[in-house]
């Protein structure tokens, strides 16, 4: 009899000591997820504005980025016929039944994503071509012939005048066809199927 | 017996006890347990019985047991996962796929530096060593390519299906963490992250993903990162299309505006109804079946159908399987932990009485959305549908002979 009152009283206890450490943890403030960090771990180096200036490269709708020089279409068709033709066909335009390396770049009679119906943004050509184009010698090109390529390209897409000369105030203003046609997604998740 | 010895004695100084033990091994064709194993046989060293003959010593790098081949299926532009061969949500490294736009860089990890500039109090450059010393995250993921889509004959196989899709536990620090030591203006609405690859591939990205758990991973599954993930720093951005991911990060631009990059527009873009939909991040909800399914055979009687779901949006919280063409519905089992942005794997037991029917799986992730089929897809977005972000429920037929084949739709 004794025996089963100590171990009830030795269970009341225990009960008791779980509900005690239940309310402090419960009451406790919040632990901080992230520890005390220090204002700045202080790794890395500053980079320099010559450092930044080496790697910036890319160019933005607005014209921002886009470097001194300037091209025109003769020159474009002398650059293209030498270094692109070989992936992207003479003409720029598809070839029915071959399968291009490069896809083509200029409107031809198919429903082919090009320049002409599809890309948005004429800087984008700049930014694109410079950066990883011709496929074999990726960053090769100078500045004049990457604008010298937009330029015949634009035109073989019927989008400038073959006098038409590129330069950083002159690209961002081409208006590319297809940009009416984007729309940034807005789904948000959600049972809809959109 | 004698002979053996002195052969041992004769050449005991040029030739190690492993390629000793090795000796007796006989050269044994065999068909090998891969979907493959119909078109592939291979020779494996094999010896009468292995409990007669000790084996190999413990070895510097582990290998793959020769009788396993899963194996990647490579194109000129990717590489694809072998899904149906794994057992559970972990892509082995060395089968993650691969998907690249000017080949895999080799970086010295002691010349590599991310550059991180534009809209900051302070521009700075992180060596590797420096980006290791910053407070670390490891996080289990998927990466799934934004044009991870393919129909039209009945022979395909998961990994021909979908295998553009890939899990590992990543390791690195997160972006946050960097951009709290640059001080980032509060203006600032996108980042551009540039890879150093050939191609110097560029992604416009939201900032709010930066303060969320976009992190720069490098390290994959335990170790360094692998070179065609990204060696030795990419960008993850957890539940966002592939190439947001990107790989072999060397700079990266804080701006108030997105860049437009090619990558942005040309490509990565689609068709819906009679407009361009841009800037799809998150991939949709998705599962397949992955046992049983093309080219593997099954017997009458219990089945365990078992598959992969995962869901850009966050956690998987039901997958539904039908085995009689979409009739009826049953809930499958999940795999725990179920994690976020995750694989999840999933079971469901039936009972096949050898007469032909479809199977098919159905994920409903946590914000309510159900996996739709493909002509849901095509309902809200036209015909004119194009490859990306297409997530549609995938059947497979299976055959009186327990042959089992894709369902392949037309669009």
């Amino acid at each position: 009899m004794l025996k089963k009152l100590k171990l009830r009283r030795s269970h009341a206890l225990i009960f008791g000591l779980i509900i005690i450490i239940g309310v402090v943890i419960w009451l406790w403030p919040p632990v901080k997820t992230e520890p005390q960090w220090p204002k700045t771990f202080g790794y890395g180096k500053t980079a320099t504005q010559q450092e930044i200036a080496k790697l910036d490269i890319d160019v933005r709708p607005d014209g921002k980025g886009l470097p001194a020089g300037s091209g025109n279409v003769p020159n474009g068709a002398i650059i293209y016929a030498n270094k692109c033709a070989a992936c992207h066909a003479a003409d720029g335009k598809e070839i029915k039944g071959v399968k291009l390396p490069g896809p083509p770049l200029v409107i031809g009679d198919g429903k082919t994503k090009t320049i002409g119906n599809y890309w948005p943004y004429a800087t984008t050509l700049f930014d694109y071509v410079r950066r990883a184009m011709p496929y074999n010698a990726p960053g090769s090109l100078t500045n004049d012939e990457v604008y010298s390529l937009c330029a015949w390209l634009l035109n073989q897409n019927k989008i400038t005048t073959a006098s038409q000369v590129m330069n950083a105030h002159t690209l961002p203003q081409v208006k590319m066809p297809a940009q009416k046609l984007f729309i940034v997604d807005n789904r948000k998740g959600g049972p809809e199927v959109k | 017996m004698e002979q053996r010895d002195r052969s041992i004695k004769t050449t005991e100084k040029k030739i190690s006890r492993r390629t000793l033990l090795g000796g007796a091994l006989a050269t044994a064709i065999l068909p090998v347990t891969s979907a493959f194993a119909k078109y592939v046989q291979i020779g494996v060293l094999t010896v009468p019985d292995p409990t007669k003959q000790p084996g190999p010593l413990p070895g510097k790098v582990g290998t793959r047991s020769p009788f396993e081949v899963p194996v990647k299926k490579p194109s000129d532009i990717s590489s694809r996962s072998p899904l149906q061969d794994l057992y559970s949500t972990i892509t082995p490294s060395d089968l993650h796929f691969e998907r690249h736009h000017a080949g895999v860089p080799a970086i010295d990890p002691n010349q590599y530096e991310l550059l991180i500039h534009g809209m900051v109090d302070r521009p700075m450059k992180f060596s590797l060593h420096d980006l290791k010393r910053f407070p670390s995250v490891t996080r289990t993921c998927f990466i799934e390519c934004a044009g991870n889509f393919r129909t039209g004959k009945e022979d395909m196989t998961v990994q021909e299906i979908l295998g553009l899709t890939s899990q590992s536990e990543w390791t690195g620090v997160m972006l946050s963490t960097l951009f709290r030591e640059l001080r980032v203006d509060p203006k600032a609405t996108w980042f551009l992250a540039e890879g150093g690859d050939a191609a110097v591939l560029t992604r416009s990205i939201p900032m709010h993903k930066a303060w969320d758990d976009a992190m720069i991973a490098y390290a994959q599954n335990g170790e360094a990162i692998r070179p065609e993930q990204g060696y030795p720093a990419r960008l993850l951005l957890p539940g966002w299309e592939g190439n947001t991911n990107v790989k072999w990060l060397r700079r990266i631009e804080i701006s108030d505006a997105p860049y437009f990059t090619r990558e942005e527009t040309s490509k990565y873009t689609y068709p819906v109804k009679d407009k361009i939909r841009m800037f799809s991040f998150e991939m949709d909800a998705r599962s397949i079946i992955t046992y049983p399914s093309f080219p593997q055979k099954v017997e009458r009687g219990w089945i365990e159908i078992r598959g992969l779901a995962w869901s850009g949006r966050g956690k998987v919280i039901k997958v539904e399987v039908s085995t009689d063409a979409g009739k009826n519905w049953n809930e499958a089992r999940l795999q725990g932990p179920v994690l976020e942005k995750a694989h999840t794997y999933f079971r469901y037991l039936w009972q096949w009485n050898g007469a032909e029917t479809e199977i098919m799986s159905r994920v409903t992730d946590e914000t309510g959305y159900t996996q739709p089929t493909l002509k849901q897809l095509i309902d809200a977005r036209g015909k004119d549908i194009g490859g990306y972000h297409m997530n549609p429920v995938t059947a497979w037929r299976v055959k009186r002979d327990g042959s089992v084949l894709f369902k392949p739709e037309k669009h």
